[in-house]
Parts: C-alpha cells; structure tokens; sequence
C-alpha cells in the first residue's frame, strides 16, 4: 500500500512564531528513491519544514506523511521509518564514535549487539574505522558530520532528512560530503536535503523545490530552472557608465531572460542559453558598435539569479530562522 | 536501502530500557571527564578541613561535643544538593548541541530523555557521596545513631537532590545556554545552602535570616538527617524534608516534563 504513495507528502503547511509567519502554506511530495533539494536563503522557512516532518513541531495547519503515516497523529511510527541530520553535527562528544552509534541503535530498539554490529558497519563504510574507539571531541569538523549521518542511518531509514548537510564545512569535506550523499542516493534512500546553494542541489537533487517566505515559489528538476532562469550568464562591464543603456539594448535580442543593468558597477548581466557561444558574439556586437569594454566575463547562475528571476528581489540574507 | 518494520515497542519496561540507555550515555562520560568530579569533590572537602579545622575551634554546638558530628552531615547535604545542578547544565548542553533534537527524532520514549539524565545524576551524586563519607571518616565523622538511622538519612539526602535535580532540569530547560544555565542553577544554592542550619544554629542569625533559615527546607534537611546520623530525637524534621522532597518532585517534575514537551513543539 505504502509504494503508491510518494515518501514525503506536505499539504499546506503553516506555522507561525510569534508574529512571524514562518511557513505560509508549504506543498511538497518526494518519490520513493529519488532526492528533494529545498532551496533557500536563510530564513524561507526550510529548517521549520523539515522540523515539522520529522515531528519536532506541530504544523499550525496542513499536513504530512512519511511513508502515509501522519506526522501529527502518530509521531512515533514516524520517527521509526526516518533519519535526521540537522544542521549542527548532534554527536555526543563526551563518547567515541562507537559509543554514539550504539546508543542511537539502542534507541532504535536493536538488540545491544545488534547496535554494535550495525555501528561497526556504518564506521566502515563512512571511514572512520581507525577513530572508532576515540572520543568524538577529538573529531575534525568532516569526521563529525559524517559521524552525524552515519547515525541517522542506524535504523535504516526509509526517508532521510538532511538540514543544510554542508553548511560550516571546509571546501574539500564538502566534496567529500558530495560524494558520500550521492552514493546513499544511489542506493535508493529518499532523501530530503535543505541547502542554500544553487550548485548543491544541483549536483545532489533529482527535484529542486524552491522556498522563499515560507511558501514554495517553484519547482522542477534542476535543468527545468535553470531554463526559467535563463542558464549562465555573461557580465559586461563598461568603462563609461553612459554606454549602459546601448549595451543592453544590443544584447537584448541574445538574452534568454531578463537582463540586469547595475548602473553603480557598470554592469550589464545577460542571461544566455549558451555561453560559450554567445562570448565571441557578444564581443564583436559591441566592438562593432564602438563600446569600450573594461571586463566580459561568464557565470553560472547564482541562488541569487534563481530568486531575482522568480520573486524579482535577491535572496537577501535574512536572520536565521528561529525556533523556539 | 529497505525499511525496517515500523514496530514501535511500547509500554513501561521500554521507558525503562530507554532511559536506561539515556542513562548509560551520560555514565560512560563521567570516567572520561575526571575533572568534573575532582570539582565536585574538592570544593566539599575544602569546607569541610575549612570549618573542622579553622573555624571548629572557635565553633561550640551546644548539645554536640564535637563540631564535625554537627556539620558533616550539613555538608552531606549540601554537596548532593550542589551535585544536582549537573542535571541542568547536562541538559542545555543537550538542548544547545542539537542533541535532543536527535533524540526526539527517534523512536524512543521522549520522557527517558529526562528520567535517564536524571539516572545518571543519581548515580553520579552517589559515588560523590561515597567519597564525601570517607573523608568524613578520615576527619573522625562517626554514626552515633542507628544502622537503619544512617541508611534512612542517606536516602533522604538522595530523595532531595533528586527533587533538585528536576529544579535544575526545569532551569535546564529554559535558559536555553549552558552557561546560563551553570549560574542560573547554581548562585541561588549558595543562600539556601548557608542560611540554614547546616553550618550553625538558626539561633544565632539576626531576625530576618533566621526566619528564612527557620522555613528554608535545606534546615529541615540538615536537621533530620544529622539527628538520624548521631541518634538524637528527629521530631517532625524527616517528615518535613520527605514532605518537601516529595512534593518539590512532584511539582517540579511535572512543570520540567511540560516544558520539555513544549520545547520544540
């Protein structure tokens, strides 16, 4: 019964705290064995959702399932079938790497042996065999993270939730994350990932769902946006602030979304199709023309293209959503 | 990756074996943190060579020949009182970590997390206990009383820092940082720790301390369990500290198991 209905379904949530709307009516549905990439800036609303989900909080109003059981009416059957990675590393760092996946597994109702058996092949498999029997606050930012998820894997969940899993990590254990979350993809573990970066989901997420004010502005696979938004782009940056106006209308016919003109930098941010071909195009347009020309360069498409494209204002940086 | 059953053991005997893990987590810790208890120890033992052997010349107790009989079991109390302002501190370093946001995803009871860290503080304040009783012995502390006496005293010290400990998981609970958590368990035991009978009669105090030293439950602690220790009549003493043991847990129980409940929710 459970394989007809998606993993993750969330029907109009809301959530208010205080005098803040925090979700406006949140809708999101993740298929079996494949990833959700929830996109935002801080404070859209996405730790809230994922909060709701794996029952740490109540929905004001709407409502979720994981697997068709319902996060509100039976909480814990749902905590059965899922496992959270928030966005701080929630390791225990008075214990060794061992001694926190047991407990977990312990948690989960294993058997005391069974726990340590599951916790050995989680360290095997996450490399962190040779710091097994060490105490965690010794561990480095990388190991920690991957200690994290490797716990909220011990009861083999069937949704796993992971809150901005690269947040606060150094560039190469990013990569490393990268790597480690598309092998457990590929294993079939639906997944629900929170992230801030237009590249992470990209790279991870088979649906992109962008969030921003506590509701979804858009969804679709990561080529499907980045189509809306208009693929890279190619930035012209004049010497004289006055031949603005004529680069842009030059161009205009070659963008395949809304140009931007920044007056304060000189700029003209053309959204291309293909770029690598437009380059040469463009350069000869406005040698033609007579433009003097200070700097051309081409971009991939930010989370800020994503939100100036759908919502017409940039991602700005919100506080970091609270909850209480 | 395929899921396991969504079998969800219930009842009594698992909020039991939860918070018996819960409890276990928090044991393991405590051989690896030997400083923690060190603190715990040698701030009691400081008191006690202080007040045996500095002020205790000059301290006279009428009606106790030697000033340790009188205050040791004042100490007692008050170091398992102090011990039980871990739980607090446990607790927001959980809370702050993310931790209990972990657990609360899990299948588990939500009320071990509480009773298991609790579990812990009992098991830990009582290895305190029993390093305080031996120096208490090294410094010619005796039980003059009975063996039932003795035994009887020393659970009531537990059932009161027990009761404590939920104040502190209360406290634990909402300051929301540890380190707000340290002072705001801690600095309010000091008075209500020293204004009381465990160092010196109530008699002595000027008017206004020795009314709160008269209605301060810490009194009624000291006293019941120093007349259990030396075998002198406890009059309504037990009855009392067991009456405000019993309903302090009661009280503070319930309000820290709401306020745990409502945390995240």
């Amino acid at each position: 019964m459970s394989d007809l209905v998606p993993a993750v379904v969330a029907e109009g949530l809301t959530k208010r705290f205080g005098g803040t709307e925090a979700l406006r009516g949140v809708d999101l549905e993740v298929e079996r064995a494949t990833v959700l990439g929830v996109l935002g800036p801080n404070g859209a609303g996405k730790t809230t959702t994922v909060r709701i989900l794996t029952t740490l909080l109540r929905p004001d109003a709407g409502r979720a399932t994981i697997d068709g059981v319902d996060v509100v009416a039976d909480p814990r059957r749902v905590r059965a079938l899922i496992g959270l990675t928030g966005q701080y590393a929630a390791v225990d760092e008075r214990l060794t790497g061992l001694e926190n996946l047991e407990i977990v597994g312990r948690l989960f109702h294993l058997r005391p042996a069974e726990a340590k058996r599951r916790g050995g092949e989680l360290l095997e498999r996450f490399d962190l065999v040779s710091a097994a029997d060490r105490v965690v606050k010794g561990y480095s930012g990388g190991m920690r993270r991957r200690l994290d998820i490797a716990m909220s894997l011990i009861g083999r969940p069937s949704v796993l939730f992971l809150d901005e899993p690269t947040t606060g990590l150094d560039p190469r254990s990013r990569l490393a994350m990268w790597d480690l979350i598309d092998e457990l993809v590929r294993e079939g573990t639906t997944t629900l990932l929170t992230t801030q970066y237009l590249d992470e989901a990209d790279r991870l997420a088979n649906e992109i769902a962008v969030i921003d004010h506590g509701r979804v502005i858009a969804r679709g696979t990561s080529s499907e946006l980045k189509q809306r938004i208009g693929g890279d782009r190619i930035e012209v940056t004049v010497a004289d602030a006055a031949d603005l106006g004529r680069v842009a209308e030059l161009l205009q016919p070659h963008a395949c979304a809304a140009e931007v003109v920044d007056a304060e930098r000189r700029q003209v941010t053309v959204p291309v199709a293909d770029a690598g071909g437009m380059v040469p195009v463009v350069v000869r347009l406005l040698d033609e023309a007579g433009v003097k020309v200070a700097d051309v360069g081409v971009r991939r498409p930010t989370l800020d293209d994503v939100f100036l494209e759908l919502t017409g204002h940039v991602a700005e940086e919100a506080d970091e959503e609270v909850a209480p | 990756m395929t899921a396991v059953q969504t079998h969800v053991p219930d009842g009594p005997i698992w909020v039991a074996r939860d918070s018996w893990t819960e409890a276990l987590r928090h044991l393991r810790a405590i051989p690896r943190n030997p400083e923690q208890m060190i603190f715990v120890i040698v701030q009691p033992v400081m008191f006690v060579l202080l007040f045996v052997y500095v002020f205790g010349g000059e301290i006279e107790i009428p009606g106790y020949d030697s000033y340790r009989q009188y205050l040791l079991p004042g100490i007692f109390a008050q170091t398992v009182l102090f011990g039980s302002s871990f739980t607090g501190v446990g607790l927001a370093d959980d809370l702050q970590k993310g931790i209990v946001d972990r657990l609360r995803s899990l299948p588990m009871h939500q009320s071990a997390v509480l009773v298991g860290r609790l579990l812990s503080d009992l098991v830990r304040n009582v290895a305190t206990f029993g390093v305080m009783l031996l120096v208490a012995f090294v410094v010619g502390f005796r039980f003059e009383g009975s063996i039932v006496g003795a035994v009887g005293a020393t659970i009531l010290l537990f059932a009161f820092s027990h009761a404590f400990s939920w104040i502190q998981a209360l406290i634990g609970l909402s300051v929301g940082s540890v380190e707000a958590a340290n002072s705001a368990g801690f600095i309010w035991m000091f008075p209500l720790t020293f204004v009381s009978s465990a160092f010196v009669r109530t008699e002595t105090m000027p008017g206004p301390l020795r009314w709160f030293a008269d209605v301060n439950p810490f009194t009624a602690l000291t006293d019941a369990v120093r007349a259990l220790y030396n075998g002198r009549e406890v009059g309504s003493d037990v009855v009392v500290a067991l009456g405000w043991a019993v309903g302090l847990t009661a009280v503070f129980a319930f309000l820290a198991i709401r306020k745990f409940s409502s945390t995240t929710r």
